[in-house]
């Protein structure tokens, strides 16, 4: 574009023009450049297989008859099937119980850690943060072990007290099994950027506050949390995403819990199976993209809700 | 400035063809890839998949004794892992190895896909009396043959001899005198009887057989058309004996091959264990039967519907396919026809019980026969229970959907733990889901 523009520049111009049209053209040039090896990246990796899974979708492939464009079908297919709705179902009522409560722990958390600083609060820091650090397939594997039945501590300690253990890997309890895992792995996490958000508050402001009377939670509530709440809509955001596209708890713990958690059990898990497992790549392509759209409307009307609340907030 | 712009022109293009080299790098069948170690120089390699404990000294075995071909062999996963791998390598139309190692269950979903060789024309001959009709039969599509067979699974029914004796019962010779025996342990205050997991759909499939159930029928006239009936009374009736033993507690619930199921076999928890005769093997892998626990296992032949005419089933066994990535098809059928069926590969299989062969040459060996089973307290397992179940089993039609099929099941069977259903009621489930698939999947159901 840019080459063009200067050869169709009109002959007879001031020198100076001249030269400031080559600078520009050599601004321009440089810019491409240094986003050049992003841009590639961005493209090949990012881009390109969005785009493949998006045409992969718009097909159909048969055991017998061989591959044929189908348009939406697939699409209608899967927002009639019954094991996507259910996914989608539970992953939005796991969304609705799991984020509000790992949220209120990190906020808690957060804030009692601003307010005391002594060591054992730095300790306490890094203890709830670690559970982030153990990667999400081990720490899966591990309350898989500790929900165990069969050896897990659960049963020694409710057999103390003469007490059945509840079966957290059972079809009933799941939902709180996981619900579990994901809080434990997770609050730590927000808990830090909640803390470094807290970091940034200008400290005038509570000795300000203090002058005026208010107490330490009346400092929390009015002070630290509103000015916060940036950083609070922003793991909102993260969560529910990460909520939606559930995939590594369940994909793990479905070979330790009995039947509980089957192939279908979140929109992600039964993309997965449509791929991979039946070859079926236009079906599960389709559901990625289907639960993609889920995903957009959820964060786009939270984030539209939270918009007008903000100012009050 | 100039120099500036040559280096980021420079530094760009370096990005640029770091990612070519990338995506040109093919991965393939060069032998740096192998497992094991390739000895013999310039010679022709065919890569192979399998899982089999002691594929290593097979592969070794093979190499060894053939100056023409070299094996390279990868250990992708076991089972689904590897199929899912093979999939995708199917569908990619590149990545596959030359020969793999595959359940015969399995055979005819990647055959339809034609993704396997018929390898009759590659020196069937030669070999085809070495196997039984029935083990070409499991391997074979219509009259094409798509496998070489290794091993069988012939089911029988493993159980605790110290839980039996201390109840005082006998092994069940019916699966009527099957729930008998549990109740009676239950009543004593025993564990359970034995185990419905949802994750074991194939053997529950084969339990359905037995009492006389036709899943699949095929018609190699009719390639397009299926036969479908997993609904019928057999199917019915077998979903709601084991559904039913579960609801009465008679039996655990619990998901086979994970660490909870064996520590419950290990601390004694299931006194019997329907399985098949490569479990032994697999047990023993795990750490069941060993220390203070050795020898308390015993084997006895699967309980019948009817002693009268009594139906012997199979779970599992594996066969070396060719697939139609390989190059050289038939420098590939010659490395499938001649991989574990070595007397001193199939001798280390069976002494270790980590394969039931099918190779007649083992099959009717005396000392295979007559082995004294270590895992089973010395008792003469092959000669008892495995060799005759194996003789009386006739094959089986399996589905060309059989991933789609066995996932369903469990799902259905998952629900009948639950108990949200009954037995019948996801049979009748099991039908409709299936026979939808096949249809959308472009089969006439029948």
């Amino acid at each position: 574009m840019t080459l063009l523009t200067e050869k169709r520049a009109p002959r007879p111009q001031p020198e100076t023009r001249k030269i400031r049209g080559k600078v520009h053209l050599r601004e321009h040039l440089m810019g491409w450049l240094f986003v050049g090896p992003f841009g590639i990246v961005f493209l090949a990796f990012l881009i390109a297989p969005l785009a493949y899974a998006l045409y992969l979708s718009l097909f159909q492939k048969k055991l017998i008859g061989g591959t044929s464009f189908v348009l939406f079908d697939n699409y209608v297919k899967a927002f009639t099937d019954p094991s996507f709705l259910s996914g989608v179902w539970f992953v939005i009522r796991f969304s609705l119980v799991s984020i509000p409560l790992q949220i209120l722990i990190a906020l808690a958390l957060a804030l009692i850690l601003d307010a005391v600083t002594t060591a054992f609060a730095r300790f306490s820091r890094l203890m709830i943060f670690l559970p982030y650090a153990i990667p999400t397939v081990i720490g899966a594997v591990m309350w898989g072990f500790l929900y165990s039945k069969g050896f897990g501590p659960l049963t020694d300690i409710f057999g103390l007290f003469g007490a059945t253990a509840p079966d957290f890997l059972s079809s009933d309890l799941i939902f709180y099994g996981l619900l579990n895992v994901v809080t434990w792995q997770w609050a730590g996490y927000y808990m830090i950027i909640l803390y470094a958000a807290l970091q940034g508050v200008d400290p005038t402001l509570y000795e300000a506050a203090r002058m005026d009377g208010a107490g330490r939670w009346q400092i929390a509530t009015r002070i630290k949390i509103p000015l916060i709440a940036p950083a609070l809509i922003l793991i909102l955001v993260f969560s529910l995403i990460g909520t939606l596209q559930f995939f590594n708890e369940p994909q793990i713990l479905r070979y330790l819990a009995a039947g509980a958690i089957g192939s279908d059990f979140t929109p992600n898990m039964y993309a997965y199976q449509q791929a991979f497992s039946l070859a079926n790549f236009n079906y599960g392509s389709a559901i990625s993209f289907a639960l993609g759209g889920v995903v957009f409307i959820c964060v786009y009307a939270f984030l539209f809700f939270t918009r007008k609340r903000r100012s009050f907030l | 400035m100039k120099r500036r712009r040559i280096l980021a022109t420079v530094a760009m293009l370096a990005a640029g063809t770091g990612l070519v080299a990338c995506s040109s790098d093919e991965g393939g069948s060069d032998a740096s890839n192998c497992t094991n170690t390739i000895t013999k120089q310039n010679v022709p390699v065919v890569t192979m998949w399998g899982w089999y404990p002691n594929t290593q000294l097979v592969v070794d075995n093979f190499n060894k004794q053939h100056d023409d071909v070299q094996v390279c062999w990868t250990n992708v996963g076991q089972g689904s892992d590897e199929y899912d791998k093979f999939q995708t390598a199917i569908s990619a139309g590149t990545g596959a190895p030359d020969v793999i190692m595959v359940e015969a269950d399995r055979i005819p979903t990647f055959q339809i896909q034609g993704a396997l060789v018929d390898i009759k024309q590659y020196g069937f001959d030669a070999v085809k009396a070495n196997y039984s009709e029935g083990a070409w039969k499991d391997v074979s599509v219509g009259d094409k043959v798509y496998g070489v067979p290794v091993d069988g699974g012939p089911v029988a029914m493993i159980y605790r001899k110290d839980i039996f004796d201390k109840y005082k019962i006998t092994p069940p010779k019916t699966w009527a005198e099957y729930e008998q025996a549990a109740q009676k342990v239950k009543d004593a205050g025993g564990p359970l009887f034995g185990d419905f997991g949802a994750n074991v759909p194939a053997v529950l499939m084969a339990l359905q057989i037995q009492k006389g159930a036709t899943p699949f029928t095929s018609d190699p006239a009719q390639p397009n058309a299926i036969g479908v009936k997993l609904n019928d009374q057999a199917s019915k009736d077998v979903l709601d004996y084991w559904g039913g033993l579960a609801k009465k507690g008679l039996v655990g619930t619990q998901n086979q091959f994970t660490p909870e199921y064996i520590s419950g076999v290990i601390n004694g928890n299931y006194a019997t264990y329907i399985s098949a005769a490569w479990a032994p093997g697999y047990l023993t892998g795990a750490g069941v039967g060993k220390g203070q626990d050795t020898g308390k296992f015993a084997v006895a032949p699967l309980p019948q519907w009817d002693l009268a005419n009594p139906v012997q089933v199979n779970w599992g066994g594996s066969a070396f396919s060719v697939t139609k990535q390989a190059k050289k098809p038939e420098l590939a059928a010659k490395v499938a026809y001649g991989l574990y069926a070595d007397k001193e590969s199939l001798t280390d299989g069976w002494t270790n019980q980590i394969i039931f062969p099918l190779n007649l040459t083992a099959l009717k060996d005396p000392a295979f026969v007559d082995l004294k089973v270590a895992f089973f307290g010395g008792q003469q397992a092959n000669k008892e229970v495995y060799v005759p179940a194996a003789d009386a089993y006739q094959g089986v039609q399996y589905a060309p959907f059989g991933q789609y099929y066995l996932d369903a099941m469990e799902k259905q069977v998952s629900e009948v733990i639950k108990g949200s259903v009954t037995g019948s009621q996801a049979a009748d489930r099991l039908q409709e889901d299936v026979a939808k698939y096949a249809k959308e999947q472009g089969f006439t159901v029948q």
